[in-house]
């Protein structure tokens, strides 16, 4: 197992250099120039210019900004936000909590309803429910998510006014966040009302979200269970005597989780690219957020630091689900 | 009353192409303590005539049957849980691939207790005492290591003992073995066809036994049905059927077998087991037998009488007249 660790973590040195490389790059293809944004509509002679341009490095060759940018990423130093001057690092763990927050109810929502959703489906074939569900998951599958989002805000904000619109909690809620889960926060500051906000906040959010990993896990899990249940074990569990509800849930959902836990893990990158649009639609203070303002307003060091540290984010979840994947399957564990 | 008792079973699976008729108006007996063997080539439809009084059939078969009664119970209007409660407890089976047999994601241990714990109700500490015991009797070694094992760790012989072991968990009083040795090793073939005749004797239950092999039945069995293309063509205690078959099925079985192959050649049955599509009118074997003429093909053979085997022949084979001819 550790051999196993050691090995892939060597695998994730050349991944590494060149999301490094391609986050450098990708900010700066974009047309637009940070020293002209900066200065907005008052403009900036070519003098000042011209200094801007050395204090922030802009001068020198392409290949030497970036060998500065990456010996800095090695010493843990991703550089400073043009804009508010405080260490991308620190600005990314300050807001990375809403989206882990966000992207972990998403999860939770699409696991809790995808999994018994794909199980009743494979063990319904063909009837009423299978097909069912199974439309209503394309559907949700090839839903673009703004138009999703807006569809429930006018539905549920608009005519029903059951939830709010926007951001994390009711303004009038003031406490100290020290785990910037606002669930855990909101309960723990004791306030009455505030942890039901919080919740209230969450649930447009978090259906937006989810709706597409939900309806992959849902598909997801069908296939897999379709797939284990003409296996020669679970004929072997019926001849034991076992009753369908535990022939299900037990003996082939195990087989069938193997698949589906897979799945899960490559939808987190999906699910990080759905909290940038989800964050900017219902104004939630996270990353995604962050970093789509950060593009607008052309701000180098925290666009490419923001997209590394994403990226070395679904690096270790993929790592983790991989880990998760030698626990649930034996055949691998004992390797 | 014999243990199981099958009249006129048939079994028809709705395919995309139609109707196939998988197994064809079967009757069988079987009484405690016997050995009652069921042989026939691959596609004879052995297996789905046991896996339909099983009730492991899938949706897209529709089994029919005079009567089909296991030790009291009428399997054909059982209810699903009552049928529950039999099989798996008095009523067991295992199967030709032990290996895909077995669920990979959990220990063989756990998959004999769960029989234990769901039929007999037994505490954690029973089960766990009782499964040790149960790996002896099968002849697995260091029982208390191997239960912690997972399947993909054992070879195909000592999956197959586990198998065993756990379809003799709560003492069957019927045993089917569907090809329990067809993926195993020769030499492990014979130690596991010993377990089960040893396992009849020292629990008297009744055991059918599914091969192929005419070489295995006339190593265990005692009665033999020979199935051809879904049809039982011939019934005989081992030692007369071996002496004088009467359907010439069976005796192009025997003649078969490597030790009694007189040419340097195996004489092998020309042709296939006929399938969905090339069913024959008449004697489902006339394609193939050596003997068939025109009444052969155009009408089904009826089975004889007990005497002549139940012999699914116009002409059986080994009559009185021909043996004093
Ligand atoms: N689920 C099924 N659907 C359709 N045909 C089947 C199914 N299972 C078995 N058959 C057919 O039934 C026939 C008998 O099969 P089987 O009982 O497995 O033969 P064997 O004597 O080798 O055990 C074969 O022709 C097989 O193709
Ligand atoms: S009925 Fe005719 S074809 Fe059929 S087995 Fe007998 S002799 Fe052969
Ligand atoms: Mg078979």
């Amino acid at each position: 197992m550790l051999n196993y660790v050691l090995s892939r973590l060597l695998t994730f040195v050349p991944t590494f250099f060149g999301v490094t490389l391609i986050s450098f790059a990708f900010i700066r293809v974009l047309p637009g120039d940070p020293i002209i944004v900066m200065a907005g509509e008052r403009g900036v002679s070519q003098e000042r210019y011209d200094q801007l341009a050395a204090q922030f490095g802009f001068d020198r060759p392409m290949y030497v900004q970036f060998w500065d940018y990456f010996t800095g990423v090695l010493q843990g130093d991703l550089g400073n936000s043009f804009v508010t001057k405080k260490p991308v690092w620190d600005e990314f763990f300050t807001l990375f909590p809403a989206t882990l927050e966000l992207s972990l109810c998403a999860m939770v929502l699409a696991i809790v309803l995808g999994l018994p959703a794909g199980v009743i489906a494979a063990v319904n074939r063909g009837k009423f429910f299978d097909r069912a569900l199974m439309s209503t998951a394309l559907v949700g599958y090839s839903m673009p998510i703004f138009w999703w989002a807006l569809l429930l805000i006018i539905v549920f904000s608009g005519n029903l006014g059951w939830t709010p619109v926007s951001g994390r909690i009711d303004l009038l809620y003031y406490f100290p966040d020290p785990t910037g889960f606002m669930l855990i926060d909101s309960l723990a500051s004791g306030q009455k009302g505030a942890f039901w906000s919080a919740i209230r906040h969450l649930i447009l959010p978090t259906i937006v979200l989810g709706t597409i990993p939900l309806a992959v896990i849902a598909r997801q899990t069908r296939s897999a269970m379709l797939e284990v249940l003409g296996e020669d074990y679970v004929r072997t569990a019926r001849a034991k005597g076992m009753s369908p509800a535990r022939i299900n849930s037990i003996h082939a959902l195990r087989n069938a989780l193997i698949p589906v836990i897979t799945v899960i893990g490559l939808s987190v990158g999906t699910l990080l690219a759905g909290a940038i649009l989800t964050e900017t639609i219902f104004s939630w203070p996270g990353i995604g957020k962050w970093m789509v303002d950060s593009i607008f307003r052309r701000d180098y060091p925290v666009v490419q630091g923001g997209l590394l540290l994403i990226a070395v984010m679904v690096m270790i979840v993929n790592l983790t689900v991989d880990m998760l994947y030698g626990l649930i399957n034996p055949k691998i564990r004992k390797r | 009353m014999s243990l199981l008792r099958i009249r006129n079973l048939s079994v028809d699976f709705a395919t995309a192409s139609g109707k196939f008729r998988a197994v064809d108006g079967v009757d069988q007996d079987v009484n405690t303590g016997e050995i009652l063997a069921i042989v026939g080539e691959s596609g004879s439809g052995k297996s789905v005539s046991m896996l339909a009084m099983m009730g492991l059939l899938p949706w897209t078969a529709t089994v029919t049957a005079d009567e089909m009664s296991f030790d009291g119970h009428d399997l054909l209007t059982i209810g699903k849980r009552e049928r529950r409660r039999v099989v798996g407890k008095d009523l067991a089976m295992i199967f030709q691939e032990p290996m895909s047999s077995l669920n990979p994601c959990f220990t063989v241990g756990w998959q004999i207790k769960e029989t234990l714990r769901v039929h007999l109700g037994l505490s954690r500490k029973a089960c766990h005492a009782r499964a040790v015991e149960l790996f002896e009797q099968v002849g697995i070694p260091d029982p208390e290591r191997r239960l912690s094992a997972f399947p993909h760790q054992m070879s195909g012989g000592m999956n197959q003992r586990v198998m065993i072991a756990m379809a003799i968990a709560c003492k069957p009083k019927l045993l089917i073995a569907d090809e329990p040795t067809t993926a195993l090793d020769v030499t492990i073939q014979a130690q596991i066809l010993d377990l089960l005749t040893s396992l009849r004797d020292d629990n008297g239950m009744g055991l059918v036994l599914i091969t192929h092999d005419m070489g295995v039945v006339a190593e265990t069995a005692e009665r033999v049905s020979v199935q051809y293309a879904g049809q039982k063509i011939e019934e005989q205690p081992v030692l007369p059927l071996f002496q004088s078959p009467h359907h010439p099925y069976t005796a192009a079985l025997l003649d078969a077998l490597p030790e009694r192959a007189t040419e340097k050649h195996l004489p092998t049955i020309p042709g296939m087991v006929p399938g969905q599509f090339d069913r024959p009118a008449g004697c489902l074997f006339s394609p193939r037998c050596k003997f068939a003429n025109s009444k052969c093909k155009a009408e089904q053979p009826a089975p004889q009488g007990p005497e002549l085997g139940h012999a699914r022949c116009f002409y059986p084979l080994n009559t009185d007249e021909r043996i004093a001819s």
